[in-house]
């Protein structure tokens, strides 16, 4: 089946399997961040968003993304940089696997609620495994840079 | 692994309906537990340009659309409003990507022994709304056979109800070990429990053990519930340790009912 997908902006008409699932859709086109890590929809590994909304790209067809706008880490460059380094910095990164999915659920959860509690911050990630238990890390840089963008915000006002 | 041949957008539900009556077609849902399928699907039909991934909220009910996702009726704040239920139900799900595909249809279609959401739209006593089949109570739904037809929407009359769930999960993300909804409406009361780990069951205070809510008149139908209520073993848990959560959850939920948290 024909459908146009716009990929991190770029518009994309192709000929799609009908069984083909979106993450490998993306992976075909370069974007290797998403990733498959389970056969059971439960990792997170595979995240992107499907018109802004984060979904699980190894369970979503194609087809279905017809006429949508499918956005991967690839896309969002400058946001994942600046909120990965705080994770980087807590050392959360082991393997590191898991980490493109996770960022990216981490941007859905800062888009809807800027300002999370610790508990909105777990049941928020709850779906992105890591295999190698990073999740105290990964905490500890969320409210980093939850603390860090707050502190721009005051300076930003305060005009320092 | 799972196959389709071909993908139809449905242009209506009799385009739908139609194709779904061949046995190698299948309803697209949010696909996520038809993927774990083993099939060959010949032509898989997709609802969603149907306009069926709405809730509407009327003075009477609220209508929620097949396609509507996990995710959409966990945020809607009216039918939060009107029950605390759904929202319980389903915010434990794996997680938000996931609810954000799975959808009500499918899962009531299912009709899955381990469903959650099944366990509270019946304890909101809801409605089915078949294409062919017309509106029926879920709880009749839960019984009869998978057939070819299509679940078009769910309906939650208002009513002046009380609904509370409770489920217990050996991790946050797991299935249920066990799931309880317990409802107070029009002075009845009746405990729905689900996740047995066979499909939900029902059993009303049919001794109105209720009448007047005191502590030891809970304990007794908390008990009643877990005497009638049949348990099975599996990985999670065992028939013996489901019997125990049902006396416990039914008697968490009856003090969320009655106002204390
Ligand atoms: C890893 C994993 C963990 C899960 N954990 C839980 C849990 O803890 N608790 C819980 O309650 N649920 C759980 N579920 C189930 C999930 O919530 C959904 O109920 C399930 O995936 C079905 O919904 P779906 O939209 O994916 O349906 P699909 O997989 O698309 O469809 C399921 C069936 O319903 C049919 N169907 C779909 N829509 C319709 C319709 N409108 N009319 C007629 N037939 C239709 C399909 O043809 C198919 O036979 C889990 C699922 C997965 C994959
Ligand atoms: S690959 Fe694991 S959830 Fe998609
Ligand atoms: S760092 Fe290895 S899986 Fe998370």
């Amino acid at each position: 089946m024909i459908v146009t997908i716009t990929l991190n902006g770029k518009k994309i008409t192709e000929d799609v399997a009908p069984d083909l699932p979106l993450l490998d859709f993306v992976r075909n086109h370069g974007c290797k961040s998403a990733k498959r890590g389970c056969d059971s929809a439960n990792c997170g590994l595979c995240t992107v968003f499907c018109d802004d909304k984060p979904i699980l790209s190894c369970s979503f067809l194609a087809v279905r993304a017809d006429g949508r706008k499918i956005t991967t880490l690839e896309g969002l460059q400058k946001e994942a940089a600046e909120f990965g380094a705080f994770i980087a910095d807590q050392g959360a990164e082991q393997c590191g696997f898991c980490n493109p999915g996770m960022i990216m659920n981490a941007i859905a959860l800062f888009r809807e609620n800027p300002d999370p509690s610790d508990e909105e911050i777990k049941a928020y990630l709850a779906g992105n495994l890591c295999r190698c238990s990073g999740y105290e890390g990964q905490m500890r840089g969320i409210k980093a840079f939850i603390a860090h963008r707050k502190a721009k915000e005051v300076n930003d006002a305060t005009g320092q | 692994m799972l196959t389709i041949r071909k993908y139809v957008k449905a242009a209506d539900l009799e385009e739908a309906w139609q194709l779904n009556q061949k046995k190698r077609n299948v309803i697209l849902g949010g696909m996520l537990w038809l993927r774990m399928c083993n099939r060959s699907i010949d032509t898989a039909i997709d609802l969603s340009a149907l306009g069926l991934d709405k809730i509407e909220e009327s003075e009477t009910e609220f209508s929620i659309g097949c396609m509507c996702t996990l995710r959409d009726i966990e945020l809607h704040e009216g039918l939060y409003a009107y029950s605390g239920a759904v929202r319980a139900a389903v915010k434990d799900i794996v997680g938000v990507q996931m609810r954000n595909l799975a959808t009500v249809g499918g899962s009531l279609y299912g009709r899955y022994g381990f469903s959650d959401p099944l366990t509270a739209f019946l304890g909101l006593e809801s409605e089915v709304e078949l294409y062919k089949g017309g509106r029926i109570p879920l709880k009749e739904y839960l019984h009869m056979p998978y057939d070819n037809d299509i679940l078009v929407r769910v309906i939650v009359k208002k009513q002046d109800l009380q609904c509370a769930f409770e489920c217990v999960r050996n991790a946050r993300t797991d299935f249920s070990v066990l799931n309880v909804a317990v409802t107070h409406a029009g002075g009845r009361h009746f405990a729905v429990v689900g996740a047995r780990p066979m499909k939900a069951f029902l059993v009303e205070d049919e001794q109105n053990l209720l009448a007047e809510p005191t502590d030891e008149n809970k304990r007794a139908f908390a008990e009643y519930v877990a005497e009638t209520v049949p348990t099975g073993s599996n990985l999670r848990g065992s028939a013996a340790y489901r019997r125990h959560l049902a006396r416990v959850l039914t008697l968490r939920a009856l003090d969320r009912i009655g106002g204390q948290d």
